[in-house]
């Protein structure tokens, strides 16, 4: 059964209706169908049409009515979007959007860890390095991909492969999906903020093109480590943030549960507008009515046209005027005042030495 | 700077959730070898238990004062202050929590950065501060040390940060992530340019701050038995559902996975300072 959403109830009374004509239809089907007919013949039947009718208009009220709904979802509603067993992943981008994918696997130091997935494939036009986060589809999967919580061998591998994409200025697209890397004994021996530190510095200083895009769940560090690009988009039902709703919760409100995750979701501002008129990403690639899961092949090919957009105008670019314009891009954000140096009066100057 | 602000913040927020980090009072019952110590004599053992070597947490103030050469250290960006550009509310406002941390602590935000002098050698010097806010990085934390490490860039410095801090400010969301970003391209101009940045990490330095800025050190170097993570012990321990082992996360076990250079007693600090920066500085 398709999995749904507590917001998404308004639909359940137009689906059983549009079943429920669906089934008058089908029965018209067989009742007056008998081998040979064409449907075409049983549609000119005066009963069969007037169901169809009202079955288009049903399927119209349908539609309407999911783009009302996603189109006014509450930010706590969007990351239960984001988080869809059925919404696309890394993997089903690839398959759809990339052309003769050679994956790569390995950091060379540890181990392969599969909730980054590396790869070289064919966007467009264009030649590029695919890095990504998968959570994983079926329980097997999930439980080896950690959930899509990558471990510091999963952050090496990706930057070793971008180096590699580097060196002959072949340009990078990250796809994020992650509610964070993941937190456990091995992750921190083997230095996971280590791993994610050296991705944000040397992500800065990579000398080719890199577009990123957070396509379900941007949690904290974890997806900033893949997110240090040129141009960094949105899907519209995607959440980033510098932690999760629950995490927040857990802290500030005390407890975690419905209402202070829905509040610490508010707070958070983790929307992709909110984001977007933060300046920490510079587009929203819109989903199709009802989002991503329910079309998969159209939030693909959104996604395609944005990459191909940016990498159009990227490539042309100088190393030098790139990574300038990459430094600054991430230099400005922040927010505070400053005051003149007189008006430093009113605060207390160290009184060290 | 006030001691009294150090003890509040630490007897609240000991991450092992005991009381009384430094208590009140002449005397005081140090937390790790449960002698009873005289205050005045550990807070001129620089903060360090005289019994066991048991190191307390300082602020940024004191830190600079314990680090640089009497009367060689000039303050840099203080005009910085935090804004409230999410208009962020959970049980209270951040700009509520903002003003008290400040009229509390006389600072502005979690940052002490400047230029001074390590027996004799000039530093671009940043220090967070734990008792603003957990030491937690927000806009204001992240262009400090940003400028700092232009600073030091610009003027061929070598660069000593000295980290304690929560991590990432949640109440600047993603505003505060992208400060991991911005330091972290601030500190790859740094290297190019071939400086030397030294990274202290002291008790605790966790979250955003760990996994970006307190990890890219050139040299790496830890004060003994300081809680050094990316997640902290508690989601740690939620996730994997298990007790963690003896010593976990503390400096002593980072150097034994080969993620820190050394662990350097803060009586030694300033002299390994200097070493380093003769060695490697330009």
């Amino acid at each position: 059964m398709f999995y749904q959403l507590e917001f998404e109830k308004p639909l359940t009374e137009i689906d059983d209706r549009i079943r429920e004509m669906e089934r008058k239809l089908d029965r018209g089907g067989v009742a007056g169908a008998p081998p040979g007919v064409t449907p075409e013949a049983v549609a000119l039947a005066p009963d069969a049409s007037s169901v169809r009718t009202e079955l288009d208009r049903l399927q119209a009220e349908r539609t309407e009515t999911l783009t009302r709904i996603y189109a006014n979802l509450r930010p706590w509603e969007v990351v239960r979007v984001a988080r869809h067993p059925n919404r696309p992943q890394t993997r089903d981008y690839i398959g759809a959007i990339c052309r003769d994918f050679c994956e790569l696997h390995g950091d060379r130091r540890y181990g392969d860890d599969p909730a980054i997935v590396t790869g070289f494939g064919r966007i467009g036009p264009h030649k590029c390095l695919v890095v990504g986060h998968q959570k994983g589809k079926d329980t097997t999967e999930k439980i080896r991909c950690h959930f899509g919580c990558a471990h510091p061998e999963g952050y090496r591998k990706a930057l070793a492969k971008m180096r590699l994409a580097a060196k002959y200025r072949v340009p990078i697209v990250t796809l994020v999906d992650t509610p964070g890397a993941y937190p456990g004994l091995g992750a921190e021996q083997r230095g996971q903020a280590e791993a994610i530190a050296v991705n944000l510095m040397e992500m800065s200083r990579l000398e080719t093109p890199i577009v990123s895009i957070v396509i379900g769940e941007g949690g904290s560090g974890g997806a900033l480590g893949l997110a240090v690009a040129d141009r960094v988009a949105m899907l519209r039902n995607s959440w980033y943030s510098v932690i999760s709703p629950e995490g927040c919760a857990a802290i500030l409100w005390k407890q975690a549960n419905e209402q202070t995750n829905a509040q610490a979701a508010d707070a958070l501002k983790l929307t992709a507008s909110d984001n977007l008129e933060l300046g920490i990403v510079d587009a929203v690639i819109e989903e199709p009515a009802g989002a991503a899961h329910r079309d998969p092949k159209g939030a693909a090919s959104a996604i395609e046209r944005w990459v191909v957009a940016q990498l159009d105008e990227l490539v042309g670019k100088s190393n030098e005027t790139l990574l300038q314009e990459r430094y600054d891009r991430f230099r400005k954000l922040g927010a505070y005042e400053e005051l003149a140096a007189e008006a430093g009066e009113d605060t207390p100057s160290p009184s060290v030495g | 700077m006030t001691q009294a602000a150090t003890r509040t913040w630490a007897d609240l927020k000991r991450d092992d959730g005991k009381k009384s980090a430094i208590p009140e009072g002449l005397w005081l019952r140090c937390p790790s070898c449960a002698q009873m110590i005289y205050r005045r004599q550990m807070e001129a053992n620089l903060h360090v238990c005289p019994e066991c070597g048991h190191h307390y947490r300082i602020g940024a103030l004191e830190r600079v004062r314990q680090l640089t050469d009497p009367g060689s250290f000039q303050a840099m960006f203080e005009g910085l202050m935090p804004t409230d550009p999410l208009k962020f509310r959970d049980l209270k406002t951040y700009e509520s929590r903002v003003r008290a941390e400040q009229i509390r602590t006389g600072r502005n935000d979690a940052a002490v950065a400047g230029v001074g002098f390590i027996k004799g050698r000039q530093a671009a010097i940043c220090c967070l501060d734990l008792t603003f806010m957990m030491g937690s990085m927000g806009s204001v934390v992240g262009e400090t040390l940003t400028r700092t490490i232009e600073h030091a860039t610009k003027e061929n410095l070598p660069l000593v940060v000295v980290s304690c801090s929560g991590g990432a400010r949640m109440q600047e969301s993603g505003l505060s992530l992208m400060q991991m970003a911005k330091t972290s391209a601030a500190l790859a101009r740094y290297d190019d340019a071939g400086g030397l940045f030294i990274s202290v990490l002291t008790d605790p330095t966790t979250g955003g701050v760990t996994a970006s800025f307190a990890m890219l050190g050139d040299v790496i170097i830890a004060e003994p038995k300081a809680l050094i993570g990316f997640a902290g012990p508690r989601v740690i321990k939620q996730t994997i559902r298990q007790d963690l082992p003896e010593g976990f996360q503390r400096s002593e076990f980072l150097l034994e996975k080969g993620l820190v250079d050394r662990v350097v007693p803060r009586h030694e600090l300033r002299t390994e300072l200097s070493r380093l920066i003769d060695y490697a500085g330009k």
